[in-house]
């Protein structure tokens, strides 16, 4: 076996057999599940629980129509028992909260002048549909005023969804910009997250060789080089198996669960696109459209997907480990990696705010581009940006400049760390770091 | 005897400081080759540089007669002074990977680190931790690992620190086998007594550079300075110091005997014979302590840097 190999085998056991990836490989998808389940369990709760609104009209121009129930929240006429005598009422518990809906002349003093009363702040949902419900009915009289027809106005609305294509011949909605963003979204997040963990467990593995000395043994039968790209990689497959193993729990539990408690697993699945794409899927969902939603997500380019998946998340993956494997070896202990940790995570971290900000709203702007093409956020906000079909022209682009990059940056931080790991004592500089890349031999 | 290693003009820099600065040694073959010098004297460079962790600046390195390459990493086993293993790795699976990086396949590894462990009574260690062994015991595991691969070159660098005196002792008897085997042994230490113990060869590194070569019972005959200690019981120890002073350049005695009587130290001119000496004072009274100051390994070093600041 080669001695890169046994590097790699080594690297990998210390890491798996390590008690604290065991517990953490399978009690973190437990948790998430766990948590998960929480949410689900207490948002059904707070559904259930029904806010009941008692409201005073002292304008009479409201109606028990213009206050239809819904499923969380109830309304009740109480205009006889006068204000007073509700506010009591709802001070005592009886109700959730008071609408108070005084007597003025016009309308428009009217609108400024409704007041709601409740022991606890009303959420914002709350106090959103009453002022629609408000709003709608002053806007309804006052077209009437002008002499409209309102039910005429209401039936001249026309919904209309306009079909996407692009010049490859796609076809594109709504429903699967929003699948693109989670998509992307969950890979550059994956990324990060696996940069930051695996990365700074390559760099405790080289601080742990140095503090308990036995670099000097290793270095003496293999090459530093050899020792630190077994180390990257050695903990890059720990990493990979933990999301493996991630993932089919994950898979497994959420199948339990959904079976046990007879869970909507469109919900579920539906939960972490954005609010407007929630009720976008769910309209066309509940249309008895599951099946449009498979098919949309099969016409994505998954085997092209997959393929640059992989690559960026190694590419990033390979450039970023590499630099905490040179911090490792340039300090003595852990509380010392600090001052270099910030630079290290400063384009990681604006990777991703850029990737939100900018790939969701504008995914072909400018911003998107020039960050999917600066390798150190690259990987990041090009994997955002892959599903919306990025030009092959820009990918080979992108790609190389990572290429070069990571390998460029591998060769810099062993020679780094080629010094590094037999340096003691002093805390090194920047400038001692300058000197360790210029130094031969 | 042919050289095993030959250390040809080497010169290390790092920065503005140079670590060694033209050094050319020649180690014999099955020989115990003492590297002797203060801290900071560039040894640990040298050592690195045998190991292939640094190159020199300048210079070549010769091992049996070939230029140092990458290919000699598996004839050359080194403990370092500095020395450590992994902590939560178990002893059996760490050795085993350390032999195999020193290019050992795998069964032939296992079994002679069933030789060993027998040999040094550790097979129960075999699946502990070595966080949960002693300092001692750890040091063991480490000799070990270092000797297993059965290299040509062994460089041993403060072999006994953190032995007890008795485990000391086993250490240095497994270094003079490994010679008898054939090993040749390069030595770094700053206990004296046990260059005396063990050491064929020496050589001597201060300030960066070799200020003293060769077989250690040349070099003491080199230092020695014809001085005797002499010890006479006498009827009148005065007279016969005042006669002896006369005759002899006589210094005060840095010695205790056991009876009381007469003791001093005397330097011999060239071209004056010891039996000269002896005769004269056997003339005298009874003498019952006549010996040959020879200097030992320490008083030369300590000497030898003197003399280079």
């Amino acid at each position: 076996m080669s001695k890169l190999n046994l590097i790699i085998k080594r690297e990998f056991l210390a890491k798996v057999k390590n008690k604290s990836f065991i517990v953490m490989t399978f009690l973190s998808p437990l948790l998430m599940v766990g948590m998960g389940a929480l949410v689900y369990f207490l948002m059904k709760k707070n559904d259930e629980k029904i806010k009941q609104i008692a409201y005073v009209d002292e304008s009479t121009l409201f109606s028990k129509d213009d206050f239809k129930d819904s499923k969380t929240v109830k309304y009740l006429d109480l205009t006889s028992l006068g204000l007073e005598e509700t506010k009591k009422k709802v001070e005592a518990g009886e109700y959730y909260g008071a609408l108070f809906i005084p007597k003025k002349d016009s309308l428009e003093l009217l609108a400024n002048q409704v007041e709601f009363y409740s022991k606890e702040s009303p959420g914002l949902t709350v106090m959103n549909t009453i002022e629609g419900k408000l709003e709608r009915k002053l806007q309804n009289l006052k077209l009437t005023s002008f002499g409209i027809d309102f039910q005429k106005i209401k039936a001249s609305k026309i919904g209309v969804d306009v079909k996407m294509y692009n010049f490859s011949g796609e076809k594109s909605s709504k429903l699967i910009n929003g699948i693109k963003i989670a998509v992307g979204a969950l890979a550059g997040y994956l990324l990060m997250m696996f940069v930051i963990v695996y990365g700074s467990s390559v760099m405790r593995s080289v601080i742990e060789e140095k503090t308990s000395r036995i670099i000097e043994v290793i270095v003496s039968s293999v090459k530093p080089f050899q020792l630190m790209l077994g180390k990257i990689i050695g903990n890059a497959s720990a990493g990979l198996l933990q999301f493996l193993i991630w993932g089919v729990i994950i898979f497994i539990v959420s199948t339990v669960a959904t079976s046990v408690m007879g869970l909507d697993v469109n919900d579920v699945q539906s939960s972490s696109l954005s609010a407007e794409q929630l009720e976008m899927a769910k309209q066309q969902v509940s249309g008895g459209k599951m099946q449009t939603l498979l098919q949309e997500i099969f016409k994505l380019p998954l085997l092209k997907l997959f393929l640059l998946f992989i690559f960026y998340f190694l590419g990033g993956y390979m450039l970023y480990s590499s630099l905490f494997a040179a911090i490792g070896a340039a300090v003595d202990n852990e509380t010392d990696t600090q001052q270099f940790m910030l630079p290290i995570m400063l384009p990681l971290i604006l990777g991703v705010y850029v990737g939100f900000a900018t790939v969701i709203n504008d995914p072909h702007g400018p911003i998107s581009v020039a960050f999917s093409h600066i390798p150190l956020t690259s990987p990041i906000v090009m994997l955002m940006r892959v599903p919306f079909g990025v030009a092959w022209s820009e990918l080979l682009i992108s790609m190389a400049l990572l290429l070069f990059t990571f390998t460029f940056m591998v060769w810099f931080a062993a020679k780094i760390y080629r010094v590094g790991i037999l340096m003691y004592g002093k805390k090194p500089t920047y400038k001692d770091l300058y000197k360790w890349i210029k130094y031969n031999g | 005897m042919s050289n095993l290693l030959e250390i040809k003009g080497v010169t290390k820099k790092y920065g503005d400081y140079t670590a060694l600065n033209n050094v050319t040694l020649s180690i014999p073959k099955g020989s115990v080759y003492g590297l002797l010098g203060p801290n900071g004297a560039g040894k640990t460079s040298l050592i690195r540089i045998i190991n292939q962790i640094t190159m020199p600046d300048k210079g070549e390195v010769i091992l049996d007669g070939e230029h140092l390459a990458p290919k000699h990493i598996a004839d050359i086993g080194y403990l370092p002074e500095e020395r450590g293993l992994y902590k939560s790795m178990k002893v059996g699976e760490q050795a085993l990977y350390l032999a195999q990086l020193k290019g050992l396949e795998k069964e032939e590894a296992k079994k002679r680190l069933k030789y060993w462990f027998e040999k040094f009574d550790v097979f129960s260690w075999w699946n502990k931790k070595i966080e949960e062994l002693s300092k001692g015991m750890a040091q063991k595991v480490q000799f070990i690992v270092t000797v297993m691969h059965q290299p040509k070159l062994l460089i041993f660098d403060e072999p006994f620190s953190g032995f007890d005196p008795i485990n000391a002792q086993l250490i240095a008897k497994e270094i003079l086998q490994l010679r008898d085997e054939g090993a040749t042994i390069i030595f770094s230490t700053h206990r004296m007594e046990s260059v005396e113990e063990l050491c064929d060869e020496i050589a001597l590194i201060d300030k960066s550079n070799k200020i003293l070569e060769g077989n250690l019972k040349d070099i003491k005959r080199q230092y020695k300075s014809n001085v005797f200690q002499v010890g006479v019981k006498s009827e009148n120890d005065e007279s016969l110091l005042k006669e002896l002073t006369s005759k002899f350049e006589v210094r005060p005695a840095d010695f205790t005997l056991l009876a009381d009587e007469l003791t001093c130290n005397v330097k011999l001119k060239s071209g004056e014979s010891p039996n000269e000496l002896l005769s004269y004072l056997s003339s005298r009274g009874i003498v019952n302590h006549f010996v040959e100051v020879i200097p030992n390994a320490n008083d030369i070093f300590i000497q030898a840097v003197k003399q280079n600041s």
